[in-house]
């Protein structure tokens, strides 16, 4: 009984809170009619909202992964003043509700806001487009491949960069060589979990796109659309195929980890 | 390449890790940095590699200035203690990577570590990863890794520490025929006296960051410039006013005018050689040694009261030794 206590809590409240709302998605498409699902998937601006996820996904993740390495190097091989604030600030956004980043957007690119003038003067829009939607879904991800990195170039000390210096490698080769090889697998995992909150993403971008269909709306807001119009087949349809992409992520991620303990 | 620290001085924070540092290493040496822990050997080692920026002071390697060269344009090849293995990497990777990075051809680089894994007695362990080599063989790679691109200068630190007694015995060797071979100037940093002694033919021992002599092995145990170096190289038993070898204090059994009281505490038999434990009746411990011969002619045994006199005893007046006979 003791042996399995822990397990049963464990695996008994996964069910509850996870699989349980996952499995009732399920069911509830069987009800409504799958036909009905279906439709909605296909439609023209279902389409267009899973692009447009995906292009928001395939500008935050490049940009995050590249920053979340830096940003770990400086965390971890250059010790500079301010250091631990930078180290704070990364982690702003998992404590941060996506809904305020939205808003403090809105007050920035908005029509009084800060920057707000400048963009709309040149012909630019920012709010209720692409550039607010790509700003807020960088912001809410930036956290996760800085937070993997970290820990494994800590743990993986300086010495073999050290030593690769002293073999007559430079600073760039030493990086290319050394470094980047042997946190790749933190990286990779790192870029799993920001695809996977990038694909995910609903408050931020939700106040600063306007939820316009065919335009600025995303895969989670074409959720809420179909939702609120009653067609919940629909919403069901593409909460499913959303939660099919977070089981393939998932499934990514417990063939990747394995892999890291080794390496 | 000739070595040369003038004035060297490292903190790190309030602890003063090299204290005014000032060694010679000549080209074509093997020397020895001999110290406790914590005596600044190691920071001594990767100041000369460029791994530290000294303070102050400065580092000349062949006659000029190379305090400011990045340790990737010194031309030295360096081996940690815990080899700093490129994991990710086979063995065959991990000795080719000074000659990879300086874009050698590819024969080139493969005849060259072929030659490598030849020398460190690795051939056939090329495709390996070094979590699929032992300690020694690891320690062996990054030695052959460090000599690939032709170093002018090989320094190790703590090369063989954390090895076991036999493959250690086994690289000293190994180390010292290759310096007789190739005549590359090496300096390897040690905690472990006998190894110095062994292996190097110039050793600089140093305490708390400062360097308190420099000079071959013999001369540092038979004219030892301070009490430091006198109980630091080699054994040595406290005895009056001055410092008095194991090999030097004559056994009686009966007492004359000039011998001291001593009981027997404790005999330990190491091959041809004993070791007596003994205690002085002011307290003051001392180790004798001697020949098994000598041990079984007194017929010496614990609990025995012996009478011990000082053949040759060093004394110290401040920092220079005096031998009295």
């Amino acid at each position: 009984m003791r042996k399995y206590g822990p397990r049963s809590i464990a695996l008994g409240y996964l069910l509850i809170v996870l699989v349980g709302p996952l499995a009732m998605i399920f069911w509830r498409i069987e009800a409504e009619g799958v036909g009905k699902a279906w439709s909605a998937l296909t439609e023209a601006d279902t389409i267009h909202a899973f692009k447009v996820t995906l292009i928001l996904a395939a500008i935050a993740v490049p940009l995050n992964t590249i920053f979340g390495v830096v940003c770990a190097l400086a965390i971890v091989r250059r010790p500079f003043p301010g250091k631990g604030l930078v180290n704070a600030f990364v982690d702003l956004p998992l404590a941060l509700s996506p809904v305020v980043v939205g808003l403090s957007l809105f007050l920035l690119y908005g029509r009084t806001g800060w920057f707000g003038p400048w963009f709309t003067g040149h012909g630019i829009q920012i709010l209720f487009a692409l550039p607010a939607m790509v700003l807020a879904t960088v912001f809410v991800s930036v956290p996760f491949v800085a937070r993997e990195v970290v820990p494994t170039l800590r743990e993986l000390g300086d010495e073999q960069e050290q030593a690769a210096r002293t073999l007559g490698a430079s600073g760039w080769q030493t990086f290319w060589r050394i470094t980047l090889p042997s946190i790749r697998w933190a990286i990779i995992y790192g870029v799993v979990l920001t695809t996977a909150r990038c694909l995910g993403e609903y408050g931020a971008v939700a106040v600063v796109s306007g939820s316009i269909s065919g335009r600025t709306e995303t895969a989670t807001l074409r959720v809420q659309d179909y939702y609120e119009n009653l067609n919940q087949a629909g919403a069901y349809g593409i909460s499913l195929a959303l939660a099919g992409i977070a089981l393939v992520v998932l499934v990514v991620m417990t063939l990747l980890k394995p892999q890291e303990a080794a390496a | 390449m000739s070595i040369q620290a003038r004035h060297v001085s490292k903190r790190f924070g309030d602890f003063h890790a090299l204290d005014d540092v000032s060694i010679d290493v000549e080209s074509g040496s093997l020397t020895a940095l001999l110290g406790p822990s914590g005596s600044g050997k190691s920071t001594l080692l990767r100041v000369i590699a460029g791994l530290e920026r000294p303070d102050e002071g400065e580092i000349v390697l062949d006659g000029e200035d190379a305090t400011a060269v990045a340790p990737q344009r010194r031309g030295v090849g360096f081996v940690f203690q815990h080899y700093a293995a490129f994991k990710h990497m086979t063995v065959r990777d991990n000795v080719g990577f000074a000659l990879e990075v300086r874009k050698r051809p590819r024969a080139e680089i493969r005849s060259r570590v072929d030659e490598l894994l030849q020398l460190v007695q690795l051939q056939g362990f090329g495709d390996r990863y070094p979590a699929q080599l032992s300690g020694g063989q690891r320690q062996r790679m990054a030695l052959a890794r460090a000599l690939a691109a032709r170093p002018k200068v090989l320094l190790l630190d703590e090369p063989f520490g954390a090895l076991d007694a036999r493959v250690r015995a086994e690289l000293r060797a190994w180390l010292r025929k290759l310096h007789e071979e190739t005549h590359t100037t090496t300096v390897f940093v040690t905690h472990d006296q006998e190894e110095a002694m062994e292996v190097a033919d110039r050793v600089v021992v140093m305490n708390k960051g400062r360097v308190e002599q420099s000079a071959a092995p013999r001369e540092l145990y038979d004219r030892p410039s301070n009490e430091f170096v006198m109980s630091f190289v080699g054994r040595a038993n406290r005895f009056g006013d001055g410092w008095v070898r194991p090999h030097d204090l004559h056994v009686t059994l009966e007492p004359n005018g000039s011998t001291r009281e001593v009981l027997v505490e404790r005999l330990v038999h190491v091959g041809h050689e004993v070791r007596a434990e003994l205690i002085r009746d002011d307290g003051e411990r001392l180790v004798l040694q001697l020949t098994r011969d000598e041990a079984e002619r007194l017929e010496l045994a614990a609990g025995q009261i012996v009478y011990v006199r000082p053949t040759r005893q060093t004394v110290f007046e401040e920092a220079r030794p005096k031998d009295v006979r």
